[in-house]
Protein backbone atom coordinates (compact mmCIF):
# COMPACT_ATOMS: atom_id res chain seq x y z
CA UNK A 1 0.00 0.00 0.00
CA UNK A 2 1.58 3.51 -0.51
CA UNK A 3 0.78 6.39 1.71
CA UNK A 4 -2.62 7.52 0.64
CA UNK A 5 -3.92 4.17 1.07
CA UNK A 6 -1.94 3.32 4.17
CA UNK A 7 -4.06 6.82 5.30
CA UNK A 8 -7.21 5.63 3.62
CA UNK A 9 -6.84 1.86 6.09
CA UNK A 10 -5.93 4.12 9.28
CA UNK A 11 -8.92 6.44 9.02
CA UNK A 12 -11.59 3.59 8.03
CA UNK A 13 -10.20 1.63 11.35
CA UNK A 14 -10.49 5.09 13.59
CA UNK A 15 -13.78 5.23 11.65
CA UNK A 16 -15.31 1.79 12.98
CA UNK A 17 -15.02 3.27 16.51
CA UNK A 18 -15.32 6.31 15.65
CA UNK A 19 -18.24 6.55 13.27
CA UNK A 20 -19.03 10.38 13.31
CA UNK A 21 -15.19 11.04 12.64
CA UNK A 22 -14.95 14.42 10.86
CA UNK A 23 -11.44 13.90 9.26
CA UNK A 24 -11.74 18.22 8.71
CA UNK A 25 -11.45 18.28 12.72
CA UNK A 26 -8.63 15.88 13.14
CA UNK A 27 -4.90 17.51 13.38
CA UNK A 28 -3.30 14.11 11.45
CA UNK A 29 0.09 14.68 14.25
CA UNK A 30 -1.81 14.91 17.25
CA UNK A 31 -2.91 11.93 19.09
CA UNK A 32 -6.29 11.27 18.29
CA UNK A 33 -7.28 9.33 21.27
CA UNK A 34 -6.76 13.00 23.42
CA UNK A 35 -8.65 14.44 20.15
CA UNK A 36 -11.63 12.27 19.78
CA UNK A 37 -12.05 10.89 23.43
CA UNK A 38 -11.22 7.64 22.51
CA UNK A 39 -10.88 5.16 25.55
CA UNK A 40 -8.59 2.42 25.96
CA UNK A 41 -11.54 -0.30 24.86
CA UNK A 42 -12.04 2.02 21.91
CA UNK A 43 -8.59 2.16 21.33
CA UNK A 44 -8.33 -1.90 21.26
CA UNK A 45 -11.40 -2.01 18.88
CA UNK A 46 -8.99 0.49 16.53
CA UNK A 47 -6.16 -1.85 16.29
CA UNK A 48 -8.11 -4.87 16.24
CA UNK A 49 -9.13 -3.59 12.80
CA UNK A 50 -6.31 -2.04 12.06
CA UNK A 51 -4.84 -5.17 12.23
CA UNK A 52 -7.01 -7.20 10.75
CA UNK A 53 -7.06 -4.36 7.77
CA UNK A 54 -3.49 -4.43 6.90
CA UNK A 55 -2.52 -8.31 8.26
CA UNK A 56 -0.19 -6.94 10.71
CA UNK A 57 0.02 -7.97 14.42
CA UNK A 58 1.09 -4.83 16.50
CA UNK A 59 2.60 -5.60 19.72
CA UNK A 60 1.23 -3.77 22.62
CA UNK A 61 4.52 -2.11 23.27
CA UNK A 62 4.26 -0.17 19.94
CA UNK A 63 0.72 1.11 20.74
CA UNK A 64 2.39 4.75 21.59
CA UNK A 65 3.66 4.71 18.00
CA UNK A 66 0.54 4.09 16.47
CA UNK A 67 -2.00 6.56 18.42
CA UNK A 68 -1.99 9.97 15.82
CA UNK A 69 -3.11 9.38 12.47
CA UNK A 70 -0.09 10.18 10.73
CA UNK A 71 2.05 8.19 13.35
CA UNK A 72 0.09 4.79 12.40
CA UNK A 73 0.75 5.77 8.86
CA UNK A 74 4.55 5.92 9.52
CA UNK A 75 4.57 2.40 11.79
CA UNK A 76 2.70 0.77 8.65
CA UNK A 77 5.47 2.60 6.09
CA UNK A 78 7.87 0.81 7.91
CA UNK A 79 6.63 -2.38 8.59
CA UNK A 80 5.50 -3.09 4.90
CA UNK A 81 9.59 -1.50 4.00
CA UNK A 82 11.03 -3.76 6.80
CA UNK A 83 8.65 -6.97 5.31
CA UNK A 84 9.62 -6.54 1.70
CA UNK A 85 13.26 -6.31 2.49
CA UNK A 86 13.32 -9.49 4.09
CA UNK B 1 -50.60 -18.25 30.93
CA UNK B 2 -48.48 -15.29 31.96
CA UNK B 3 -48.05 -12.15 31.14
CA UNK B 4 -45.10 -10.83 29.63
CA UNK B 5 -44.75 -7.27 31.24
CA UNK B 6 -42.71 -4.21 30.62
CA UNK B 7 -39.76 -4.70 32.67
CA UNK B 8 -38.24 -2.19 34.65
CA UNK B 9 -34.36 -1.48 33.75
CA UNK B 10 -33.61 0.59 36.81
CA UNK B 11 -34.70 2.76 39.25
CA UNK B 12 -34.77 5.42 37.06
CA UNK B 13 -37.19 3.72 34.18
CA UNK B 14 -40.85 4.67 34.62
CA UNK B 15 -42.39 3.31 31.39
CA UNK B 16 -40.72 2.72 27.45
CA UNK B 17 -42.14 3.20 24.28
CA UNK B 18 -42.72 -0.78 22.69
CA UNK B 19 -40.59 -0.60 19.41
CA UNK B 20 -41.38 -3.87 17.55
CA UNK B 21 -41.96 -8.01 18.11
CA UNK B 22 -39.19 -9.89 16.93
CA UNK B 23 -41.80 -12.83 17.50
CA UNK B 24 -45.46 -13.79 16.16
CA UNK B 25 -48.01 -15.19 17.54
CA UNK B 26 -47.87 -19.25 17.91
CA UNK B 27 -43.49 -19.16 18.31
CA UNK B 28 -42.33 -21.22 20.70
CA UNK B 29 -40.16 -19.00 23.12
CA UNK B 30 -37.07 -20.02 25.21
CA UNK B 31 -36.34 -18.29 29.22
CA UNK B 32 -33.73 -15.63 28.37
CA UNK B 33 -34.62 -15.25 24.43
CA UNK B 34 -34.83 -11.80 23.00
CA UNK B 35 -38.17 -11.49 21.80
CA UNK B 36 -39.08 -7.26 21.60
CA UNK B 37 -37.16 -4.16 21.13
CA UNK B 38 -38.54 -1.27 23.82
CA UNK B 39 -36.78 1.93 23.57
CA UNK B 40 -36.30 4.18 26.99
CA UNK B 41 -34.03 6.72 27.92
CA UNK B 42 -31.42 4.46 28.16
CA UNK B 43 -31.89 3.99 24.09
CA UNK B 44 -33.43 0.68 22.59
CA UNK B 45 -33.40 -2.24 24.95
CA UNK B 46 -33.44 -6.07 23.75
CA UNK B 47 -35.83 -7.47 26.34
CA UNK B 48 -35.47 -10.74 27.57
CA UNK B 49 -38.42 -13.49 27.91
CA UNK B 50 -37.98 -15.22 31.38
CA UNK B 51 -40.73 -17.81 30.73
CA UNK B 52 -40.49 -21.00 28.33
CA UNK B 53 -43.51 -21.54 26.44
CA UNK B 54 -45.67 -20.06 23.59
CA UNK B 55 -46.41 -16.66 22.31
CA UNK B 56 -49.85 -16.53 22.66
CA UNK B 57 -51.02 -13.13 22.65
CA UNK B 58 -49.55 -9.43 21.57
CA UNK B 59 -50.56 -6.97 23.58
CA UNK B 60 -48.16 -4.25 22.93
CA UNK B 61 -47.85 -2.08 19.66
CA UNK B 62 -45.01 -0.61 18.17
CA UNK B 63 -45.36 3.17 19.41
CA UNK B 64 -47.19 2.33 22.46
CA UNK B 65 -45.82 4.42 25.45
CA UNK B 66 -46.30 1.67 28.35
CA UNK B 67 -45.43 1.97 32.40
CA UNK B 68 -43.21 -0.52 34.29
CA UNK B 69 -45.15 -3.71 34.98
CA UNK B 70 -47.70 -3.07 31.78
CA UNK B 71 -48.57 -6.92 30.47
CA UNK B 72 -47.24 -6.62 26.58
CA UNK B 73 -47.86 -10.48 25.57
CA UNK B 74 -49.36 -13.48 26.86
CA UNK B 75 -47.22 -16.36 27.04
CA UNK B 76 -48.49 -19.81 27.67
CA UNK B 77 -46.92 -22.08 29.43
CA UNK B 78 -45.28 -25.50 28.58
CA UNK B 79 -48.25 -28.07 29.31
CA UNK B 80 -51.00 -25.65 28.93
CA UNK B 81 -53.69 -26.32 27.12
CA UNK B 82 -54.54 -23.49 24.28
CA UNK B 83 -57.03 -20.84 24.87
CA UNK B 84 -60.00 -21.75 23.01
CA UNK B 85 -60.15 -18.29 21.44
CA UNK B 86 -57.54 -15.60 21.65
CA UNK B 87 -59.08 -12.18 21.72
CA UNK B 88 -56.60 -9.26 22.14
CA UNK B 89 -57.19 -8.84 26.00
CA UNK B 90 -57.51 -5.15 27.16
CA UNK B 91 -54.58 -4.45 28.99
CA UNK B 92 -54.62 -3.91 33.19
CA UNK B 93 -52.63 -0.88 32.55
CA UNK B 94 -53.34 1.41 29.89
CA UNK B 95 -50.86 2.77 27.66
CA UNK B 96 -49.59 6.77 28.11
CA UNK B 97 -49.65 7.34 24.88
CA UNK B 98 -48.90 6.36 21.37
CA UNK B 99 -46.89 7.49 19.10
CA UNK B 100 -44.58 6.15 16.43
CA UNK B 101 -42.04 4.09 17.05
CA UNK B 102 -38.72 5.58 17.46
CA UNK B 103 -36.33 5.07 14.92
CA UNK B 104 -33.78 2.16 16.37
CA UNK B 105 -30.93 3.64 13.98
CA UNK B 106 -29.35 6.83 15.79
CA UNK B 107 -30.81 10.06 14.71
CA UNK B 108 -28.84 11.88 11.94
CA UNK B 109 -28.86 15.46 11.66
CA UNK B 110 -32.22 16.29 10.82
CA UNK B 111 -32.57 17.48 6.95
CA UNK B 112 -35.86 18.81 6.16
CA UNK B 113 -35.75 18.13 2.43
CA UNK B 114 -38.77 17.63 0.34
CA UNK B 115 -39.43 13.87 0.37
CA UNK B 116 -40.59 11.87 -2.66
CA UNK B 117 -43.08 9.26 -1.72
CA UNK B 118 -44.35 10.34 1.76
CA UNK B 119 -47.90 11.11 2.03
CA UNK B 120 -48.62 14.29 3.89
CA UNK B 121 -50.23 17.84 3.47
CA UNK B 122 -48.20 20.97 1.98
CA UNK B 123 -48.93 22.28 5.75
CA UNK B 124 -47.31 19.32 7.34
CA UNK B 125 -44.33 19.77 4.72
CA UNK B 126 -43.93 23.40 5.37
CA UNK B 127 -43.63 22.83 8.80
CA UNK B 128 -41.44 20.17 9.05
CA UNK B 129 -38.72 22.50 6.70
CA UNK B 130 -39.59 25.15 9.36
CA UNK B 131 -38.81 23.04 12.21
CA UNK B 132 -35.83 21.12 11.15
CA UNK B 133 -37.58 17.90 10.86
CA UNK B 134 -37.08 14.60 8.32
CA UNK B 135 -40.78 13.55 7.10
CA UNK B 136 -38.57 10.18 6.26
CA UNK B 137 -38.06 9.57 10.16
CA UNK B 138 -41.78 9.98 11.12
CA UNK B 139 -44.74 8.08 11.11
CA UNK B 140 -47.75 9.17 10.08
CA UNK B 141 -51.34 9.03 12.70
CA UNK B 142 -53.50 10.43 9.54
CA UNK B 143 -55.49 9.02 7.15
CA UNK B 144 -53.72 6.01 5.38
CA UNK B 145 -50.92 7.08 7.77
CA UNK B 146 -50.20 10.41 6.20
CA UNK B 147 -48.00 12.64 8.24
CA UNK B 148 -49.77 15.27 9.48
CA UNK B 149 -49.00 18.72 11.31
CA UNK B 150 -49.99 17.23 14.86
CA UNK B 151 -47.21 14.75 13.95
CA UNK B 152 -44.60 16.77 12.90
CA UNK B 153 -44.94 19.11 15.94
CA UNK B 154 -45.35 16.08 18.39
CA UNK B 155 -41.26 15.38 16.96
CA UNK B 156 -40.53 18.88 17.04
CA UNK B 157 -41.35 18.77 21.24
CA UNK B 158 -40.23 15.59 21.60
CA UNK B 159 -36.90 15.37 24.04
CA UNK B 160 -33.67 14.44 22.29
CA UNK B 161 -32.39 10.56 23.13
CA UNK B 162 -29.46 13.15 25.14
CA UNK B 163 -31.72 14.95 26.80
CA UNK B 164 -34.24 12.01 27.97
CA UNK B 165 -31.05 10.45 29.26
CA UNK B 166 -29.53 13.36 31.00
CA UNK B 167 -33.00 13.53 32.89
CA UNK B 168 -33.14 9.65 33.86
CA UNK B 169 -29.67 10.09 35.09
CA UNK B 170 -30.33 12.99 36.52
CA UNK B 171 -33.28 11.34 38.58
CA UNK B 172 -31.64 8.14 39.97
CA UNK B 173 -28.70 10.28 40.96
CA UNK B 174 -31.22 12.70 42.44
CA UNK B 175 -33.03 9.91 44.74
CA UNK B 176 -30.04 8.27 45.51
CA UNK B 177 -28.16 11.58 47.14
CA UNK B 178 -31.92 11.92 48.71
CA UNK B 179 -32.23 8.57 50.08
CA UNK B 180 -28.60 6.78 50.79
CA UNK B 181 -26.74 8.44 53.07
CA UNK B 182 -23.36 8.09 51.60
CA UNK B 183 -19.63 7.60 52.89
CA UNK B 184 -16.87 7.68 50.81
CA UNK B 185 -13.40 6.25 51.11
CA UNK B 186 -10.35 6.19 48.94
CA UNK B 187 -7.33 4.42 48.80
CA UNK B 188 -3.86 4.25 46.44
CA UNK B 189 -2.76 1.26 44.89
CA UNK B 190 0.23 -0.04 43.41
CA UNK B 191 -0.70 -1.01 39.76
CA UNK B 192 2.92 -2.19 38.50
CA UNK B 193 2.39 -5.72 39.52
CA UNK B 194 -0.74 -5.83 37.13
CA UNK B 195 0.78 -3.86 33.98
CA UNK B 196 3.85 -5.74 34.56
CA UNK B 197 1.63 -9.43 34.19
CA UNK B 198 -0.56 -7.95 31.42
CA UNK B 199 2.60 -6.75 29.60
CA UNK B 200 3.64 -10.54 29.62
CA UNK B 201 0.41 -11.71 29.21
CA UNK B 202 -0.71 -9.90 26.58
CA UNK B 203 2.68 -10.76 24.60
CA UNK B 204 1.65 -14.43 23.97
CA UNK B 205 -1.89 -12.96 23.23
CA UNK B 206 -2.96 -11.84 19.70
CA UNK B 207 -4.61 -8.47 19.53
CA UNK B 208 -8.37 -9.27 19.63
CA UNK B 209 -7.56 -11.95 22.99
CA UNK B 210 -5.74 -8.82 24.76
CA UNK B 211 -6.76 -7.85 28.24
CA UNK B 212 -7.29 -4.55 29.48
CA UNK B 213 -5.88 -3.37 33.06
CA UNK B 214 -9.58 -2.78 33.63
CA UNK B 215 -10.44 -6.33 33.62
CA UNK B 216 -8.24 -7.11 36.36
CA UNK B 217 -9.86 -4.47 38.65
CA UNK B 218 -13.19 -5.78 37.83
CA UNK B 219 -11.95 -8.93 39.12
CA UNK B 220 -10.68 -7.94 41.77
CA UNK B 221 -13.61 -5.96 43.11
CA UNK B 222 -15.81 -9.10 41.87
CA UNK B 223 -13.41 -11.40 44.35
CA UNK B 224 -13.55 -9.35 47.33
CA UNK B 225 -17.04 -9.38 47.36
CA UNK B 226 -17.20 -13.14 48.57
CA UNK B 227 -16.39 -11.79 51.92
CA UNK B 228 -17.80 -8.65 52.21
CA UNK B 229 -21.71 -9.40 51.09
CA UNK B 230 -22.85 -6.34 52.77
CA UNK B 231 -21.71 -3.93 49.28
CA UNK B 232 -23.34 -6.84 46.98
CA UNK B 233 -27.16 -6.48 46.86
CA UNK B 234 -30.22 -4.46 47.03
CA UNK B 235 -31.94 -1.69 49.64
CA UNK B 236 -35.14 -2.29 49.07
CA UNK B 237 -38.75 -1.79 51.49
CA UNK B 238 -36.09 -0.93 54.03
CA UNK B 239 -34.16 -3.44 54.51
CA UNK B 240 -30.81 -4.82 52.63
CA UNK B 241 -31.29 -8.23 50.57
CA UNK B 242 -27.83 -9.55 49.94
CA UNK B 243 -27.44 -11.17 46.94
CA UNK B 244 -25.74 -14.32 46.26
CA UNK B 245 -24.69 -13.81 42.72
CA UNK B 246 -21.97 -11.00 42.00
CA UNK B 247 -23.29 -9.19 38.95
CA UNK B 248 -21.00 -5.92 38.59
CA UNK B 249 -22.57 -3.28 36.72
CA UNK B 250 -19.84 -1.53 34.57
CA UNK B 251 -20.30 2.18 33.79
CA UNK B 252 -19.76 2.64 30.43
CA UNK B 253 -19.47 6.58 28.93
CA UNK B 254 -21.46 7.04 25.34
CA UNK B 255 -19.87 8.88 22.28
CA UNK B 256 -22.95 11.36 22.44
CA UNK B 257 -23.23 11.73 26.16
CA UNK B 258 -24.36 10.12 29.14
CA UNK B 259 -24.01 6.45 30.80
CA UNK B 260 -25.45 3.32 31.26
CA UNK B 261 -24.07 0.71 33.55
CA UNK B 262 -25.04 -3.03 32.43
CA UNK B 263 -24.20 -6.08 34.12
CA UNK B 264 -21.17 -8.51 33.85
CA UNK B 265 -23.16 -11.23 34.77
CA UNK B 266 -21.12 -14.06 37.47
CA UNK B 267 -18.38 -11.98 36.74
CA UNK B 268 -16.29 -13.44 39.91
CA UNK B 269 -16.54 -16.90 38.26
CA UNK B 270 -15.50 -15.72 34.53
CA UNK B 271 -11.98 -16.76 33.96
CA UNK B 272 -10.10 -13.27 33.43
CA UNK B 273 -10.02 -14.00 29.24
CA UNK B 274 -13.54 -14.38 29.74
CA UNK B 275 -14.43 -11.40 31.83
CA UNK B 276 -11.98 -9.24 29.39
CA UNK B 277 -14.53 -10.55 25.80
CA UNK B 278 -17.72 -10.04 28.62
CA UNK B 279 -16.14 -6.70 28.83
CA UNK B 280 -15.49 -5.82 25.61
CA UNK B 281 -18.66 -7.38 24.11
CA UNK B 282 -20.64 -5.14 26.60
CA UNK B 283 -19.31 -1.70 26.14
CA UNK B 284 -19.28 -2.52 22.62
CA UNK B 285 -23.19 -3.36 22.63
CA UNK B 286 -23.52 -0.26 25.33
CA UNK B 287 -22.15 2.31 22.51
CA UNK B 288 -23.56 0.52 19.48
CA UNK B 289 -26.72 -0.67 20.31
CA UNK B 290 -28.00 -4.19 21.67
CA UNK B 291 -27.81 -4.25 25.41
CA UNK B 292 -30.32 -6.83 27.24
CA UNK B 293 -32.86 -5.93 29.43
CA UNK B 294 -31.09 -8.14 31.84
CA UNK B 295 -28.24 -6.83 31.57
CA UNK B 296 -29.69 -3.19 32.64
CA UNK B 297 -31.93 -4.77 35.50
CA UNK B 298 -29.35 -7.38 37.61
CA UNK B 299 -26.49 -5.35 38.84
CA UNK B 300 -25.71 -5.78 42.61
CA UNK B 301 -22.93 -3.18 42.71
CA UNK B 302 -21.53 -0.76 40.38
CA UNK B 303 -17.80 -0.50 39.05
CA UNK B 304 -16.65 3.12 37.41
CA UNK B 305 -13.44 3.87 35.77
CA UNK B 306 -12.19 6.91 34.96
CA UNK B 307 -9.90 5.12 32.04
CA UNK B 308 -6.13 7.13 31.08
CA UNK B 309 -7.41 10.23 30.27
CA UNK B 310 -10.03 11.28 33.31
CA UNK B 311 -9.24 12.24 36.75
CA UNK B 312 -7.15 11.12 39.39
CA UNK B 313 -9.67 10.31 41.32
CA UNK B 314 -13.24 9.90 42.34
CA UNK B 315 -16.59 10.22 44.62
CA UNK B 316 -18.98 7.85 42.67
CA UNK B 317 -22.58 8.37 43.41
CA UNK B 318 -24.53 4.40 44.40
CA UNK B 319 -26.98 3.66 41.83
CA UNK B 320 -30.01 2.89 43.71
CA UNK B 321 -31.31 0.39 45.10
CA UNK B 322 -27.58 -0.97 45.23
CA UNK B 323 -25.73 -0.22 48.12
CA UNK B 324 -21.99 0.94 47.03
CA UNK B 325 -20.06 1.74 43.71
CA UNK B 326 -16.67 1.32 43.41
CA UNK B 327 -14.67 3.70 41.84
CA UNK B 328 -11.05 4.05 40.18
CA UNK B 329 -9.84 7.26 38.81
CA UNK B 330 -6.49 7.51 36.18
CA UNK B 331 -3.61 5.31 36.35
CA UNK B 332 -0.64 8.26 36.92
CA UNK B 333 2.96 7.64 37.34
CA UNK B 334 4.06 8.57 41.19
CA UNK B 335 6.31 8.01 43.76
CA UNK B 336 6.18 4.90 46.24
CA UNK B 337 7.90 3.34 49.11
CA UNK B 338 9.14 0.09 48.32
CA UNK B 339 11.68 -1.15 51.10
CA UNK B 340 12.13 1.62 52.87
CA UNK B 341 13.58 3.58 48.76
CA UNK B 342 11.08 5.77 46.91
CA UNK B 343 10.73 3.63 43.70
CA UNK B 344 8.51 5.58 40.58
CA UNK B 345 5.42 3.46 40.16
CA UNK B 346 2.05 3.53 38.55
CA UNK B 347 -0.45 4.14 40.81
CA UNK B 348 -4.57 4.40 40.98
CA UNK B 349 -6.74 5.57 43.36
CA UNK B 350 -9.42 3.26 44.14
CA UNK B 351 -11.99 5.38 46.07
CA UNK B 352 -15.86 3.08 47.57
CA UNK B 353 -19.01 4.77 48.30
CA UNK B 354 -20.75 2.76 50.51
CA UNK B 355 -24.62 2.86 51.99
CA UNK B 356 -24.25 3.92 55.61
CA UNK B 357 -27.60 2.06 56.02
CA UNK B 358 -25.96 -1.13 55.38
CA UNK B 359 -22.53 -0.94 55.94
CA UNK B 360 -20.26 1.33 57.30
CA UNK B 361 -16.40 2.97 56.83
CA UNK B 362 -14.55 0.11 58.48
CA UNK B 363 -15.61 -2.58 56.46
CA UNK B 364 -15.69 -0.21 53.76
CA UNK B 365 -11.69 0.26 54.07
CA UNK B 366 -11.26 -2.93 54.32
CA UNK B 367 -13.15 -4.00 51.39
CA UNK B 368 -10.73 -1.40 50.03
CA UNK B 369 -7.76 -3.00 50.93
CA UNK B 370 -9.13 -6.64 49.86
CA UNK B 371 -9.26 -5.49 46.56
CA UNK B 372 -5.78 -3.69 46.36
CA UNK B 373 -4.46 -7.02 48.13
CA UNK B 374 -5.66 -8.77 45.32
CA UNK B 375 -4.46 -6.46 42.64
CA UNK B 376 -1.09 -7.46 44.00
CA UNK B 377 -1.08 -10.84 42.89
CA UNK B 378 -2.28 -10.57 39.42
CA UNK B 379 -1.78 -13.95 37.95
CA UNK B 380 -4.11 -15.39 40.91
CA UNK B 381 -7.00 -13.15 39.40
Amino acid sequence: MNEKELKATVLKALASVVPELDEAHLAPEKNFREQLDIDSMDFLNYVIALCAATKIEIPEADYRKIASVDGTVAYLAQHQKRSSAT
Amino acid sequence: MVEFRMPSLGADMEAGTFVEWLKKPGDRVSRGEIIAVVETQKGAIEIEVFQSGTLETLIAKPGQKLPVGAPMAIIRGDGEAAAAFAPPPAPAVKALETRPPPAKAPVAPALATPSAGIHTSPAARRRAAELGIDLQKLVGTGPDGAVTSADVERAAAAPSAAAAMRQAIGAAMARSKREIPHYYLAHSIDLDPCLRWLASENEKRSVAERILYGALLLKAVALALHDYPEFNGYYVDGAFRPSAQIHLGVAVALPKGGLVAPAIHDADRLPLPQLMVALRDLVNRARRGGLRSSELADSTITVTSLGEQGAESLFPVIYPPQVAIFGFGMVLDRPWVVDGTVVPRHVISASLAGDHRVSDGHRGGRFLTAVAQMLQKPEAL
